[in-house]
């Protein structure tokens, strides 16, 4: 049985249908429809060419006029489908039109040319992916500049963020010392002031730094979260103390023990806290707009925003570059949906 | 992206772990020098402080710091960045931001722009949270019923919460505008095409819509948990005395959910309040400033108008702080309770 089927006849009780039932699924075909949508839209979208993109009413796929070169025209002319007089269709090149008349040749006769009223011809159209769109921002853009500098605030910004987090979370669940209670505190209070409400004093910071548009300056503000530290505390706990203590007697470093006992151990929940900071950094967008202002500095979120504001007659690049912002994304998700959302499911964090 | 990260859950043995694992450790065994001898130096037990070290500077530097400058830049007067270079004002930027004639005509206050973000804000967070709450409590439920392909339509709701607010943004304006998808839908049932973005009251709809649709799946998914969390046999109790299923929702479900509720309603507030991303990129603030939000005429006035005003927009943060703080409370409050219940 096809799933369709297996869905169209699931009930709670074989033979007992109740209303709710129905409604919930046809709850559900809607947020189908609603929620891939507009995605798969997008996608479809941005395989048109331009001319396709004009379009209105848009066609469902990417389809385009066919095109043929014929002997004695420079340029490739477009083919139609026409009715003839006697009822017979052909399928004739334009040459040009003129008013409601057409000029066409036979593509295998071009000697001849045929006068057709134009409500008797149809464009030939073909399914055609457009996938210029994709490579040609690659050389007339500073895309794969966005693309680098969005992978290396990801990549870094990831690292630096488990090393510290879960270093402070190490020392907040392995020790007994003094001011512990104040730095939790801290730590808890810090979980409620988001960057947009010091904005200004962060950028003052990042300004005495030097760092103002280079990379750094988006990376090292956000390093160090408390909800990171949080996740990681929390698991720590509940590693077991006696593991410590025996490497402790073999005479390991605390910092051998955090490296190579409890850092391994905590992999779960630093396999949570690195799937979080990948999506955090790779979607980032109001710290970076306000301290990037360069075009080599961009990422890829700010590049794009600044794209749209330039290229509002260019859907088709545009189409094509916010899918590939996509796709990262959307890739992380296939693989790891379970990670997030038990990871949201546990920690309420987005 | 993530099969790149050292710490990602199946890379302990595949080729490209090994290669970031490799420097990465040798990393780790440089510091293990100065750290032994720190640990020599002041005891196991005080090398808490050390791994502390980092942390504590980040914060300080990007958390602490900025919270006191931000209270001493809407203070001060005048368009230098270095504090020490501005004049101290008072409560002057305060006073001109909260100059007004009515608190209810943004028209009648000298600083329009912030009241107008107030407003659109306020306008915003109310019908944004109420659809929110409504759609995801829909969603938790349905989800959580006896249905088929569970798994699937979960990831179909959730899977625009991972989806940056750029390309969220980017995708509903391809669809609503002039030549869109939905004019075209419009015009094929004999309807006139509509200019979405371009109309306040439509500007503001989608704004609601675009960002519920894309916020959803994070307060479905906390609502889910709280009802896979009541207990089943209640519901068996329920069935076995034929009872009616509205009954049972209202008298079992919607009670036991509560707590649950509680923390959607209030997380959905604190976001709520700072929309940005998604209203910037799809409306930048417009048409007009119908669409102008709070966050959004902080960052004007601090970085994209001509004139750079750090004082007043830090005197907006401190207040957008303030209203934050107060949520938070009632945040806090909710989830002890919810702990207590």
């Amino acid at each position: 049985m096809s799933l369709v089927t297996k869905l169209a006849t699931a009930r709670r009780k074989p033979g007992r249908w109740h209303w709710t039932d129905v409604a919930a699924y046809a709850y559900l075909a809607l947020g189908v429809v609603l929620m891939f949508g507009p995605v798969a839209w997008l996608a479809m979208s941005s395989f048109k060419t331009q001319a396709g993109l004009l379009e209105f009413p848009p066609s469902l796929l990417p389809m385009s006029q066919r095109e043929v070169v014929v002997a004695g025209h420079a340029q490739p002319l477009p083919l139609f489908e026409v009715t003839m007089p006697d009822g017979s269709t052909r399928v004739l090149a334009q040459v040009r039109r003129i008013g409601i008349q057409a000029q066409m040749v036979d593509p295998a006769n071009p000697a001849e040319v045929i006068r057709v009223p134009i409500d008797k011809r149809t464009l030939v159209r073909e399914f055609k992916l457009a996938t210029e769109n994709y490579t040609e921002p690659l050389e007339r853009f500073a895309f794969m500049r966005f693309l680098w500098n969005s992978v290396f605030v990801t990549v870094v910004a990831t690292i630096i963020t488990l090393i510290i987090n879960s270093m402070a979370a190490y020392a907040l669940s392995i020790y007994e010392f003094r001011g512990k209670n104040t730095v939790m505190l801290m730590v808890i209070g810090t979980l409620m002031i988001p960057i947009t409400i010091i904005l200004v004093p962060v950028y003052l910071v990042v300004t005495e730094l030097g760092l103002v548009n280079s990379l750094w300056a988006v990376i090292l503000p956000g390093a160090a979260t408390p909800t990171g530290v949080f996740l990681l505390r929390q698991y720590m706990l509940t590693l077991p103390r006696d593991l410590i203590e025996a490497a402790r007697m073999d005479k390991a470093s605390e910092w051998q023990i955090y490296w190579r006992i409890v850092m391994p151990l905590a992999m779960p929940a630093l396999a949570v806290l690195a799937i979080f900071s990948v999506m955090w950094r790779w979607n980032e967008f109001l710290w970076p707009l306000a301290v990037l202002t360069k075009t080599e500095s961009y990422t890829l979120q700010i590049g794009l925003n600044a794209f749209q504001g330039e290229l509002q007659t260019q859907w088709h690049y545009l189409l094509a570059m916010t899918v590939v912002t996509l796709l990262p994304v959307a890739l992380v998700f296939v693989f790891l949906q379970r990670f997030i959302t038990t990871g949201i499911a546990n920690t309420g964090m987005k | 992206m993530a099969s790149a990260e050292p710490a990602a859950p199946r890379g302990e043995s595949s080729g490209a772990a090994r290669l970031f694992a490799a420097p990465l450790s040798l990393l780790m065994r440089m510091i293990d020098w100065p750290m032994s001898a720190l640990q020599r130096l002041i005891g196991e037990r005080r090398m808490a402080y050390a791994f502390l070290l980092p942390n504590i500077v980040f914060f300080g530097l990007f958390v602490f710091l900025p919270l006191i400058i931000n209270v001493v830049f809407s203070v001060t007067g005048g368009t230098a960045l270095f504090p020490s270079q501005r004049p101290y004002v008072g409560g002057e930027q305060y006073a001109y931001l909260f100059d007004c004639g009515s608190f209810l005509d943004p028209n009648s206050c000298r600083e329009d722009h912030f009241w107008r973000g107030v407003s659109n804000t306020a306008r915003f967070t109310v019908f944004q949270v109420t659809a929110m709450v409504l759609f995801s409590l829909v969603t938790a439920v349905v989800l959580n019923m006896k249905i088929k392909a569970r798994g699937f339509f979960r990831a179909v709701y959730f899977f625009p919460v991972l989806l940056s607010p750029v390309v969220v943004a980017l995708t509903w304006k391809w669809i609503l505008q002039r030549d869109g998808l939905l004019n075209a839908g419009i015009t094929a049932l004999g309807g006139e095409r509509i200019l979405f973005l371009v109309d306040p009251s439509w500007a503001m709809f989608w704004i609601v819509f675009v960002s519920v649709w894309a916020h959803m799946g994070f307060y479905t998914l906390i609502l889910l948990a709280g009802l896979q969390a009541i207990p089943a046999d209640l519901y068996e109790a329920a069935e076995m005395d034929a009872t009616p299923r509205w009954r049972v929702f209202w008298r079992i479900t919607l009670p036991l959910l509560w707590p649950n509720m509680i923390v959607v309603i209030v997380l959905a507030l604190i976001k709520g309040v700072q929309t940005f991303d998604e209203v910037f990129v799809l409306t930048g603030g417009g048409p007009g400033t119908a669409t102008l939000m709070v966050v959004h005429y902080i960052y004007e006035t601090a970085f994209s108008n001509q004139v750079q005003n750090f004082g007043l927009a830090a005197a907006a943060s401190v207040v957008l702080g303030l209203v934050l703080f107060a949520l938070t409370l009632a945040q806090l409050a909710a989830s002890n309770r919810k702990g207590a219940a």
